[in-house]
Parts: C-alpha cells; sequence; structure tokens
C-alpha cells in the first residue's frame, strides 16, 4: 500500500464542484430524473399538470401505497419477499368498519388494527426463520389466510360513519398558497423519514442491509439475523395495517374486496425506486419515489381522457422491465 | 515469503495460569462422516496457539464447534472456568471469542467501517455515529497498515483487502481469545508482518489467539505452542520451540513428506518451451485496473506473475481471459487477432482461469464435488452436448486422485468440502478442460504443503506437455520454483520481464523497491 499523503480538507466549494452521486445512489437518481421527466412532459402536454396541487392530490391518492412500499422495502432489503400485503389492507379495512359498527372507540379500533397486522407479520417472519419456509410461499399463505379472514367477517362492504374517521379523512392541511393536504398524506411521509432514518442509522436498519447482503456471513458476523429476519416482516405487517387504516380513510368503507393486487403495486413500486430484488441494495426513498412515478402514470391517463386506464397497466410494466435490466447491466458492471 | 532468519524463539515455560478455553474430547459427526473424533485443545492466555493439519483434518470444524456455529455431538467446552457451550456465533462473541472464518465472510455491500464495526458500532442517542464509525475504523485499519476509505464499499475491493477487513473486525474488539482461520492465505509478506505485530500486541495484553495457516515459517515465527489435528484425531499438543519442522511435517500427515522439494529447478528446466506464441497482449489496458502491458506466452511455457498486493496481478489475469473487457489493446489467441469480450470467447479459444475469488466466483456449494468439476468442460461443449456418464466418472475419479482430494467422494456436496479441498476442486475444474493457456491466480491458496507440491508438480508437467501457463500468486518462492518466466508487476504496470534463471526473492523485492526509489526520485 502506498503512503497517503495529507490532503488539506477541501473547501466546500471544491467539495460542491466534484461531488458526483456514489454508484450506490444511482438508481434513486434514475428514479428521481424519470419522475421529473414525467412530470415536465405532463406539463407541456396537459394544461395544468404542473399545478403543485396535481403533485399533492398525487400523495394523496397514493399515502397508503406509500405506506406499504416502505413496509415492502424493509423485506425486500433482507433477502425477502412479502405477498400479503394487500390482503392485510383488506383485513385492515374490514375490522375498522366492523369494529366500528359494533360501536368500538375509533382508538382502540386503530390500534386493534394495528395490532393485529404487525402480529400477522411476525408469524410469517417467525415461519421463514424458524422453519425456513420460502418467504413466496410463507407470505402466499398470508395472503389467502388474510383475505379470508377478511370474508368470514363480512362478505358485503360495510361503510365507516365514525365520527373521528371521517373527520380525520376530510380535515384538510390549508399549505401556504391556497394549497391543500390531509392527514394521510402527513402519516405516509412521516413513516417514509422514520424508516429511512432506521435504515441509514441504526444497528437494527443496516443488519437488514447486512442481512441481504448474505445472510450466512452475517450470521457468523455475530449479528442479530433472526431478530431482523422476523422484524423485516413484523414491520411489513404493521405498514400493511397502517396502509389498510389510510385506504379506509380514503375509501370510508371496510370491504373483503379492496386492494386485490395492491402487494404487487407495492413491489413494482420498491424495484422502480432502484432497491435490488435479491437484497441488500436499495433506499426507502427510491420506494417514494417509485409510487410518485406510478401514481404520476395514472395521473397522465386521467388527464388524457382518451386513453384506456389499462394503459398504467401497460406502463408499469415496460417499465418494471427496463429497470430491472438497468439493475442488472449495473450490478453486473460492478462484478 | 520473506522471513527474518534469526528466529526470536522465546521458549515459554508451562503456563501456570488456568486456560481461557479447554475442550475436552469434542466428536461432531456429520451424517456419517466423523469430522471430530475426541480431539481436545486448551487456550491459554497470552499465547498464538497454531491448529495444525493437513486440509480436511478438522481445524475448522474444531473452530465452528468452538462458536457456536455447530453443535457438538460430545465432549465439553469449559471457557473461563465454567463449562459453556455456544448456541451462536453471536454468542461466542459476546463471551469475548472474537473469529475470523476461513472464507472472508463479510457483506459486500455495506462499507469497509460497518463491516468491522456492525454490531457494536458507535452510537449517540441511539443513532449511529457514522463519523465516530469511520474515525475508529480507520484506526484499526492503519495499525494493519491498510489504506482504504472506511467510508467505501467493502465488495468494491480485492480479496486480499477483505481479508484484512475481516481480520481488522476481528481484532478490534476486547476480546480474550481471537480466532484467525487462514487469515493470510492471501496476504503479502507485508501484510502479514503487519498481521504479526498486531498479533504480538494482543498477546502481550494476554489474549489467546489460535492461528491456523498452511505456511510452516509463519507458524514458527508467531506460534508459542500447536496442537496438530490428523483425519479428525489430536495426534499431540506441542510447543513449538520444541518441535522441528520435519518432525511437525511428520505429525501432520503421519509419513515422511518423501521428497518435498522434488519440483527444483532440472526439472523446471527440462521442459522445453517452443517458439510457438499461443497468446500475445499488445498494450492491454483498463482504466483504474491496468497500465499499458504487453505479454506473450509460448507454449510449453510457466510465466510467474510477481508482485505485491495491489500490484495489478489479479487485474492481468482477469484481462487476459477477458472476464473484464480492455479499454485498449490487442489480444492474440493462436494468432487469430479477435477481443475476448467474455470469458466464454476465451475458453472457446481453449483457455481457462482458475480465479482467486473462490468464494464469489467459483465454488457452487448446492452442487456435488463431480458436478463443481466438470462444469467448465461441460460449458465449453456446449449444454446440448453432454458428457458420456461413462467419461464423466473416469475424469473425476481422475483428478480426485491426482490432486489428492478428501473426501474422495464425487457425490460429496461441495460445501461440505474444507477449504482447501474446495480448492482443489475448482483447479481440477479447468484442469479437465485440458486447454492451451492455464491462468491460475492463487492456485495453492490454503492448500497444505503436501498437496502444494502436488499441484506444481502437476501444473510442471502439464507445461512440459505444451500448456501455456500463467502462474500467479503472494508466494514469491512458489513463483520462482516454477516459471520460466517472471513478469514483475507494480504499480498497475509491468515493470520487468526476466527469463528465470537463478532469480531469487530477493531478487525480485529489489526490482519492486528499485522501481519505487526510481518512481520517487523521478518525481522528487
Ligand atoms: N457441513 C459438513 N458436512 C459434511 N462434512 C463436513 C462438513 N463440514 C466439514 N466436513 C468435513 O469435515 C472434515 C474437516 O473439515 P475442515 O473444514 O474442518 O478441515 P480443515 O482442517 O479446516 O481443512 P482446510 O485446511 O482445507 O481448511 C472434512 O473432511 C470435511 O469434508
Ligand atoms: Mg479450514
Amino acid at each position: 500500500m502506498s503512503a497517503t499523503i495529507a490532503v488539506p480538507n477541501p473547501s466546500v466549494w471544491d467539495r460542491v464542484r466534484t461531488y458526483s452521486p456514489s454508484r450506490r445512489y444511482l438508481p434513486v437518481v434514475a428514479t428521481f430524473a424519470l419522475f421529473i421527466g414525467m412530470f415536465g412532459a405532463g406539463g407541456i402536454r396537459y394544461e395544468g399538470f404542473t399545478d403543485p396541487q396535481v403533485f399533492l392530490s398525487l400523495l394523496l391518492d397514493n399515502s397508503f401505497l406509500i405506506v406499504l412500499a416502505v413496509g415492502m422495502t424493509f423485506v425486500i432489503l433482507s433477502g425477502g419477499i412479502d405477498l400479503s400485503v394487500g390482503s392485510v389492507v383488506a383485513l385492515s379495512t374490514m375490522i375498522a368498519a366492523k369494529t366500528l359498527e359494533m360501536g368500538w372507540s375509533p382508538y382502540l379500533s386503530m390500534v386493534t388494527v394495528l395490532v393485529v397486522g404487525t402480529l400477522l407479520g411476525t408469524l410469517m417472519g417467525l415461519l421463514i426463520h424458524y422453519l425456513d419456509i420460502q418467504p413466496f410461499i410463507a407470505t402466499l399463505a398470508g395472503l389467502f389466510l388474510a383475505r379470508g379472514l377478511t370474508y368470514l367477517i363480512s362478505t358485503e362492504s360495510i361503510p365507516i360513519t365514525d365520527a373521528t374517521f371521517t373527520e380525520l379523512a376530510f380535515a384538510s392541511i390549508t399549505l401556504p398558497g391556497g394549497y391543500y393536504t390531509t392527514w394521510t398524506v402527513v402519516v405516509a411521509l412521516a413513516t417514509v423519514v422514520v424508516a429511512a432514518a432506521v435504515l441509514a442509522r441504526t444497528r437494527f436498519g443496516r443488519t437488514v442491509y447486512a442481512v441481504g447482503g448474505n445472510e450466512a456471513s452475517a450470521m457468523l458476523m455475530g449479528l442479530r439475523v433472526a431478530a431482523v429476519k422476523v422484524g423485516v416482516y413484523a414491520i411489513s405487517g404493521f405498514c400493511a395495517a397502517l396502509g389498510g387504516l389510510l385506504f379506509g380513510l380514503y375509501t370510508l368503507s371496510g370491504y373483503s374486496l379492496h386492494a386485490v393486487g395492491m402487494e404487487l403495486d407495492a413491489i413494482a413500486a420498491v424495484v422502480i425506486g432502484g432497491t435490488l430484488l435479491t437484497g441488500g441494495r436499495g433506499f426507502v426513498v427510491g420506494s417514494l419515489l417509485g409510487v410518485l412515478v406510478l401514481g404520476t402514470i395514472q395521473t397522465f391517463i386521467s388527464f388524457d381522457g382518451t386513453l384506456n386506464s389499462w394503459w398504467t397497466r401497460i406502463v408499469i410494466g415496460a417499465l418494471l422491465l427496463v429497470f430491472v435490466v438497468v439493475q442488472r447491466l449495473m450490478t453486473r458492471r460492478q462484478t | 515469503m520473506t522471513h527474518t532468519q534469526e528466529q526470536v524463539v522465546t521458549v515459554r515455560p508451562e503456563p501456570s495460569q488456568q486456560p481461557v478455553v479447554e475442550m475436552r474430547d469434542i466428536s461432531i459427526t456429520f451424517g456419517t462422516v466423523s469430522a471430530l473424533d475426541r480431539v481436545s485443545m486448551r487456550l491459554f492466555p497470552g499465547e498464538v496457539h497454531a491448529l495444525m493439519g493437513e486440509n480436511g483434518a478438522g481445524k475448522s470444524t474444531l473452530i465452528k464447534a468452538l462458536t457456536g456455529v455447530y453443535t457438538i455431538d460430545a465432549g465439553t467446552i469449559v471457557v473461563g472456568g465454567e463449562e459453556h457451550e455456544f448456541h451462536t456465533p453471536a454468542a461466542a462473541q459476546a463471551a469475548g471469542i472474537s473469529t475470523v472464518y476461513q472464507e472472508v465472510n463479510l457483506v459486500p455491500n455495506l462499507t469497509v467501517a460497518e463491516n468491522m464495526l456492525l454490531g457494536r458500532e458507535p452510537r449517540r442517542f441511539g443513532a449511529i455515529n457514522v463519523r465516530a464509525m469511520n474515525r475508529r475504523a480507520r484506526q484499526t485499519l492503519e495499525r494493519l497498515g491498510l489504506d482504504v476509505n472506511p467510508g467505501s464499499l467493502l465488495g468494491d475491493h480485492p480479496i486480499a483487502v477483505q481479508q484484512l477487513v475481516a481480520i481488522a473486525r476481528a481484532v478490534d474488539v476486547d476480546a480474550r481469545v481471537v480466532i484467525l482461520d487462514e487469515p493470510t492465505s492471501s496476504l503479502d509478506a507485508d501484510e502479514v508482518e503487519k498481521l504479526f505485530d498486531v498479533m504480538r500486541r494482543l498477546r502481550e495484553h494476554g489474549v489467546a489467539i489460535v492461528f491456523v495457516s498452511h505456511f510452516l515459517d509463519q507458524i514458527y515465527e508467531i506460534a508459542d505452542r500447536m496442537t496438530i489435528l490428523r483425519n479428525g484425531r489430536l495426534v499431540e499438543e506441542r510447543m513449538v520451540a520444541e518441535t522441528s519442522q520435519l518432525e511437525l511435517v511428520r505429525l501432520m500427515i503421519g509419513r515422511e513428506l518423501e521428497v518435498l522439494e522434488r519440483l527444483d529447478r532440472d526439472q523446471r528446466q527440462a521442459a522445453v518451451s517452443s517458439e510457438t506464441p499461443v497468446l500475445k497482449a499488445v498494450g492491454l489496458s483498463r482504466k483504474g485496473s491496468l497500465e499499458a502491458t504487453d505479454l506473450t506466452l509460448y507454449e510449453g511455457e510457466v510465466v510467474g506473475v510477481a508482485g505485491l498486493l495491489g500490484s495489478g496481478r489479479t487485474e492481468l489475469a482477469r484481462l487476459l481471459f477477458g472476464a473484464d473487457t480492455a479499454d485498449h489493446g490487442e489480444l492474440e489467441v493462436r494468432s487469430s487477432r479477435r477481443r475476448l469480450r467474455s470469458p466464454r470467447h476465451a475458453i472457446d479459444r481453449k483457455m481457462a482461469f482458475s480465479s482467486e475469488d473462490r468464494k464469489a466466483e467459483g465454488v457452487i456449494g448446492d452442487l456435488t464435488v463431480a458436478d463443481n468439476m466438470l462444469l467448465a468442460l461441460q460449458a465449453s461443449r456446449g449444454w446440448l452436448r453432454p458428457i458420456p456418464q461413462a467419461t464423466r466418472a473416469r475424469l473425476v475419479r481422475d483428478y480426485i486422485q491426482a490432486l489428492d482430494i478428501r473426501p474422495a467422494d464425487p457425490d460429496a456436496l461441495m460445501r461440505n468440502l474444507s477449504g482447501g479441498n474446495q480448492q482443489k476442486v475448482l483447479l481440477a475444474r479447468w484442469l479437465i478442460t485440458d486447454p492451451d493457456v492455464l491462468i491460475l491466480d492463487e492456485p495453492t491458496r490454503g492448500i497444505d504443503i503436501g498437496a502444494k507440491t502436488q499441484i506444481q508438480t502437476l501444473v510442471a508437467d502439464l507445461a512440459a506437455k505444451g500448456m501455456a501457463v500463467v502462474f500467479i500468486s503472494a508466494e514469491l518462492e512458489e513463483v520462482l520454483r516454477l516459471s520460466h518466466r517472471v513478469v514483475v508487476m507494480r504499480d498497475r504496470r509491468k515493470i520487468r520481464e526476466l527469463p528465470n534463471d537463478d532469480v531469487s526473492v530477493s531478487d525480485v523485492l529489489e526490482i519492486i523497491a528499485g522501481e519505487a526509489r526510481q518512481t520517487e526520485e523521478g518525481t522528487a
């Protein structure tokens, strides 16, 4: 090894001038660029597309998906997958609607939903870690179980009429400039911030990356692999329940056919956000951007009016393919 | 390896204290294979304890039995005076037993500092204090003489650096016991010396160190006491100072090693190198890994590549094989001037490359020994032309025998083989393809002395039959013993190429150092 020459501390300007994003952040930067590009293109094509309120509605319409994607990011980073989240959303709306109908306090109802979701997630995590069941299989079972439980409670849609819930759903927060948003958006963004901090700065978070990078090595390094592997599914379950509450606020109903296939949207958002499906690489912010990209496609279609809404699916499919291919090329270059 | 000849042998008296760790009559069986049979080992504070034995003797298994990776079938483990059995590596670590396992076990997608400190990183208000973590990592790395950015991703570094980081992780903690399972296998003399410095310091502080290495010189330089294993059984516990090298070898292999140095110069020189170039590289370069390099390989010739860690040895090999694509330069294989865009092309042109990073690039743990061996041959034939069953069986049997792979079972799962035996299988994988050009990057890493001579003999024989071999090794003696021509590398370029007539290790080191002096003068 050659000796180092002491380098004087570079000035701030030097640092700005020579800054180039680390390869690690490239996928997120790419997604960000894609989002800006799409938004810009929309602005050029359609009148009123770049109105900040459009962006705010984007967050509002996708707040539950953001929360789901956050939980999914934990799972995928650890090298797993969680297929149950869509069903857990439905189950959560149903539990909330049913308990409210039965006259429970709205707060107790919310806590119940969150506890049930977290427990379900924990259960799947335990199966996956201790019985060594493939995450795909374990969470597929969770998908059926949660959806089945939802039917068990009621096959009919139950409206949510509780005052606290409706107030929360309609209360808007006025922002400077006459724009407004809702509490659901605040919750979703807060989830993102907390998750990002946990992943970047806590031992738990870093161990999630370590497990996704190489589980056997992480074990030999003496890291708490079991806690992390169960923990990510618990977190995902919690996020799915929280997303379910937000979805319940959005639709003001509990229904067994809510959120069918939403797990796939969440996975798509995470992948488009640059997180590697094999685990170990990615950021929560990327997943947020992924959701926004998906939302923008939908906004495009609703602005256009002539396009069939199935175009959303086609574009998402194409985008997914492009991102996975790009990721593949990038990771291959590195080895 | 250069080691100080006047060995300062401090004869340590039988320590009066209690052992920190005592393993008594440990047995472990895997299925029907008995990997350890009533093996005992004692570790005293303030000693370097060498665990000796051939490939597959049970060294790594004994270590893993102690640290809770494997559960023991019988026997007792006493730690600090109390009977104690660990069930996870984390528990062993918490009890002050810090381990570097044989294969570098770190995570490539985290930073160097995180790999060193994860699990005990400095925190502030519950959050990891990245700045403090990087600072502490840098300090420990400096002690090991390693100049890497703690914030860089581990996976971006060569395997030797990763090995040093793993060592740094183990020695950074306040441990009572530090276990190093072949930590020096990919290190150069310089790094080994720095590691030994650190080990000596730990020893002075009363730490018990377990050290595994197939380099006897290293054992005699650093170790105080040793436990010798053979075939999963305890042979003897000995003081190093009271055991001669010859005796040690006899204890390890159970018989006299006939001719350790059978392969001497005469035999090597006997090989006829022809004038037909097989491979010709002109101005081969790749940004950040190798400056323009010329190299011509002739039939029947072994070209040794000498150079220190980071000199571009591995990079050269990868470019020759097309594992990395060159930015500039030309590569002629058998006078067809085609760009090698991928290893596939190289294989089609009858080249073979055994990579230094066996964990990442070679071993497929869930396949059998036979499948692992036949992988390259099958790939070169194309998947539509299966190798006839009889041929498969014969080839595999021959190579298991030629390289003395143990267990000699073609159907054993690769991941259950000891580290050294896995290395032999990888070597066989490429030898089986019967290539014209064979590029070997650290082929004898982690291989015991007996098998090493076998492999060297095999390489010399193959060259004598017309194969052109590029032989890369951190062990200069080995390079010099084997090669007809020596390429010396430094700072990612070739600085000298010379015929190997009585070139000595110090000659090579002088060339490398001389070049350093020149460049320094040049820049001054
Ligand atoms: N998980 C396992 N299943 C079956 N056999 C195993 C397993 N692990 C090790 N073995 C066998 O136990 C024996 C001892 O292996 P071990 O890895 O301890 O050898 P070693 O002394 O460390 O050798 P080396 O010098 O090559 O690293 C070998 O014969 C190996 O094949
Ligand atoms: Mg071993």
